[in-house]
């Protein structure tokens, strides 16, 4: 029972690190509404301003462009229905919005639900088969009618197969017609170099949890120049795009987490590659038709996406959870019922292959022997998923 | 784990006995609806998440298979083209047969599981082998009833053939049901206090008519039909569906007038191919032979099954009826001829046979012979 816990789903949700828990419980004491005007309030206030400065510092944009929210999926729902609307009402022609087949529900289900309330002309673009979209599709859509775009929404990099997008070519042919770009970077956060104001982009969600901060708060960084039309309204507390107190103890946690990633990035990415690069070499040893999903060179280092043909993605993660081994299937659930993955289905897999796979994430207390435990159980593990669906 | 009270309960015993316990809860909708209404409980994403909460408290683990194309194919299609057919199918059996101790099984055993434990009130038993010294694995494995009479489910359960007893567990058999739940609340298990599930689990609303209408369409054989008086012919009435229908029917015919003799009438016969439902008064129910068919026996077939303490039961919660029962070699053909007449013997239904409160197994019910 009380074994060694493998965790290998950083993705998902990856440990807060110790200066981020620092930051937060130095402020969990503190008393102080930051839109009070006494000295509490002016405290709590700077604790807020400081970590927006750090963020925006490390992300490569201005304080006033950091929106603090909930987190990841507040990000990309204020960002698509946000900038739909805005661009709507100041041309009632740009109806249409551009996304791709593997974004996160938190992007695509928004944009879905403009189209069926909103009369919104939803576009999902098709990738290649590592999961890259089709930049000729989108560079067709957009000159069909650049005048009718409200945006385009592309992540950064794939949640679930770690393909990293090319954001830098659809930033160039989105900018000579003034379209708006918005980009999920979640994932992409601390894992590849990132320039807010280098990439272009309009739009850019991050999260706190998924880079050693606190869950529950995360950030829209988003171009002053463009207009936004808020989603939550109250107070108006975050440049009138978001209401409701801001938490200076998860805000400065999130900004001293952020701060850490990127400072390692490179470093942090170096050491991942080579875990993840020996997980796979080692698992295919192991289980030789096993293989990975995604773009073998332009993905996340710590995402190991794997296929193993004749295996349930269900039956293998109750199988390694049982031995300590904890990892993902990669798609989103219903109910707790894996479904097949979209991401998967749009890279061309059958269903089939779209619910054979494991997702193994690495992070920052990933060990090599992490990996170690891995290959140890996958061979049996393998052996006794393919008995469970004969 | 259905998410209601008997499996949280049987999950915690198991887990307490020392096993090494998974928790599954099983999605059998295709399409669940979010929250529960009415009592039934178990296909819901709110009764998922009431066996999750009922798995953190015992402190198993917890997990959530998707066996609803199985459940579909092999429990819903039976029970829609059964009810098509002018029968009433109990798809409890067919789910125990083929799913909690088949796919379920099956899949447990190849993941490295010894048995499969549900919330069901039955007891097992062993039996040596005649004459012979026999370990605990060669002996044979009986199905009994559960202490409790008013809960007792051997009969959704007589469909289990000794295979798949083997690696069965059912740790409330020798239990009340007001125990269950006394034992619920005393281990903080929130169900505690849910109702008792019953009807179909896959029909929401509980109108087992209604959901037939809306899944056979326009596919039904007849969506309208004569109702028949049996003795003089004459049609009384009209009706929306012979499978809204079930043999012993008597709510629910509005035919407007009463009989002749002023006696209720109840449903004697229905007549897929025409549409036809015949009713007609009680004695007309008699029934003193039953031919069954697809016999599953717990243990060794049987040929001649007769005696004191032979008795079979034909419905969920029906009587013990004193009987005799022959099955044909090779034929696996079952006729059951009944001491006293039975009332109500509807094909579709099984007819489980017991030996005291052992049973040995059951049949489908084919087609029955009026007492003479």
């Amino acid at each position: 029972m009380t074994a060694p816990v493998h965790y290998l789903d950083h993705a998902a949700t990856t440990p807060m690190v110790p200066a981020a828990v620092d930051a937060v419980t130095a402020h969990l004491r503190a008393v102080g509404n930051p839109s009070s005007l006494h000295a509490s309030g002016r405290a709590a206030r700077r604790v807020v301003e400081e970590s927006r400065e750090t963020l925006a510092q490390a992300l490569g944009c201005r304080p006033a462009e950091v929106v603090f929210t909930s987190g990841g999926t507040e990000s990309d729902n204020l960002a698509v229905k946000g900038l739909y609307w805005a661009r709507r009402a100041a041309d009632p022609r740009r109806t249409r919005v551009l996304t791709t087949a593997v974004e996160h529900p938190a992007v695509l289900d928004p944009a879905q639900w403009l189209a069926r309330a909103q009369g919104a002309e939803v576009e999902v673009l098709p990738v290649d088969g590592h999961g890259r979209l089709r930049l000729d599709a989108l560079a067709d859509a957009v000159e069909r009618d650049p005048g009718s775009v409200a945006l385009v929404s592309v992540m950064w990099a794939n949640n679930e197969v770690g393909t990293v997008q090319p954001v830098e070519e659809v930033v160039a042919l989105c900018a000579p017609h003034d379209i708006p770009v918005h980009t999920d970077a979640v994932q992409a956060l601390g894992a590849v170099p990132l320039d807010f104001a280098a990439a272009g982009v309009d739009a850019m969600t991050v999260s706190g949890h998924k880079v050693g901060g606190p869950s529950g708060v995360g950030a829209l960084v988003c171009r002053r120049e463009r207009e936004l039309t808020a989603l939550v309204h109250g107070g108006g507390q975050e440049r009138d795009l978001r209401s409701g107190t801001v938490g200076p103890p998860a805000i400065a946690g999130f900004a001293a987490a952020v701060e850490l990633a990127v400072k390692q990035q490179s470093e942090h990415a170096a050491r991942l590659t080579e875990l993840r690069d020996d997980l796979c070499r080692r698992v295919v040893e192991v289980v030789s038709d096993a293989h990975l999903h995604g773009d073998p060179e332009r993905r996340l280092p710590g995402n190991a996406h794997l296929g193993f043909p004749g295996c349930e993605g269900d039956s293998l993660l109750m199988l390694l959870d049982a031995r300590g081994i904890e990892c993902s299937t990669g798609s989103a659930c219903s109910a707790g019922v894996a479904q097949p993955s979209h991401v998967l289905l749009a890279m061309g897999c059958s269903e089939e292959s779209a619910r054979h796979s494991l997702r193994f994430s690495l992070g920052h207390t990933s060990t090599a022997a992490d990996v170690d435990a891995v290959v140890e159980a996958i061979g049996p593990v393998v052996e006794r998923a393919r008995a469970a669906k004969r | 784990m259905s998410g209601g009270v008997d499996s949280a309960v049987a999950a915690a015993r198991v887990a307490e006995a020392g096993h090494d316990v998974t928790g599954v809860h099983l999605a059998l909708s295709r399409q669940p609806q979010s929250h529960r209404t009415g009592a039934r409980g178990c296909c819901t994403i709110e009764d998922a998440g009431d066996a999750r909460r009922a798995a953190d408290v015992i402190g198993i683990p917890f997990y959530v298979w998707d066996l609803s194309e199985r459940f579909h194919a092999d429990v819903v299609e039976d029970f829609t083209a059964s009810y098509a057919a002018g029968r009433t199918p109990n798809p409890c059996l067919r789910c125990n047969e083929k799913i909690k101790f088949s796919a379920v099984l099956e899949r447990a055993l190849a993941l490295g599981f010894d048995a499969v434990a549900t919330g069901h009130y039955a007891r097992l038993g062993t039996q040596d082998p005649q004459g012979e010294e026999a370990g605990p694995d060669e002996g044979l494995v009986t199905l009994h009833r559960a202490v409790d009479p008013g809960k007792d489910q051997s009969y959704v359960l007589g469909v289990l053939e000794q295979h798949q007893l083997r690696h069965a567990l059912f740790p409330l058999g020798g239990s009340a049901k007001s125990d269950v739940r006394a034992e619920a609340a005393r281990r903080g298990l929130l169900v505690a206090d849910k109702p008792d599930s019953h009807d179909v689990c896959f029909i929401a609303d509980g109108d087992t008519a209604g959901w037939l209408r809306a899944t056979l369409g326009e596919d039904a054989p007849h969506d309208a039909g004569d109702i028949v008086d049996d003795a003089t012919g004459e049609v009384l009435g009209r009706h929306e569906g012979s499978w809204g229908y079930t043999i012993g029917q008597r709510r629910g015919l509005r035919l407007g007038r009463p009989a002749p003799d002023g006696k209720p009438r109840f449903v004697l016969d229905i007549e897929p191919v025409s549409g036809t439902v015949t009713v007609g008064p009680r004695e007309r129910l008699a029934v003193r032979r039953i031919e069954a068919r697809e016999p599953r026996w717990c243990g060794p077939e049987p040929r001649l099954l007769t005696g004191p303490g032979i008795t079979v039961q034909l419905r969920a919660h029906g009587e013990s009826l004193p009987a005799t029962v022959r099955v044909g070699d090779g034929s696996g053909e079952v006729v059951v001829e009944l001491d006293e007449p039975a009332y109500g013997v509807a094909p579709g239904q099984a007819a489980v046979v017991y030996d005291g409160d052992r049973v040995l197994g059951s049949a489908t019910i084919e087609s029955t012979r009026s007492a003479p």
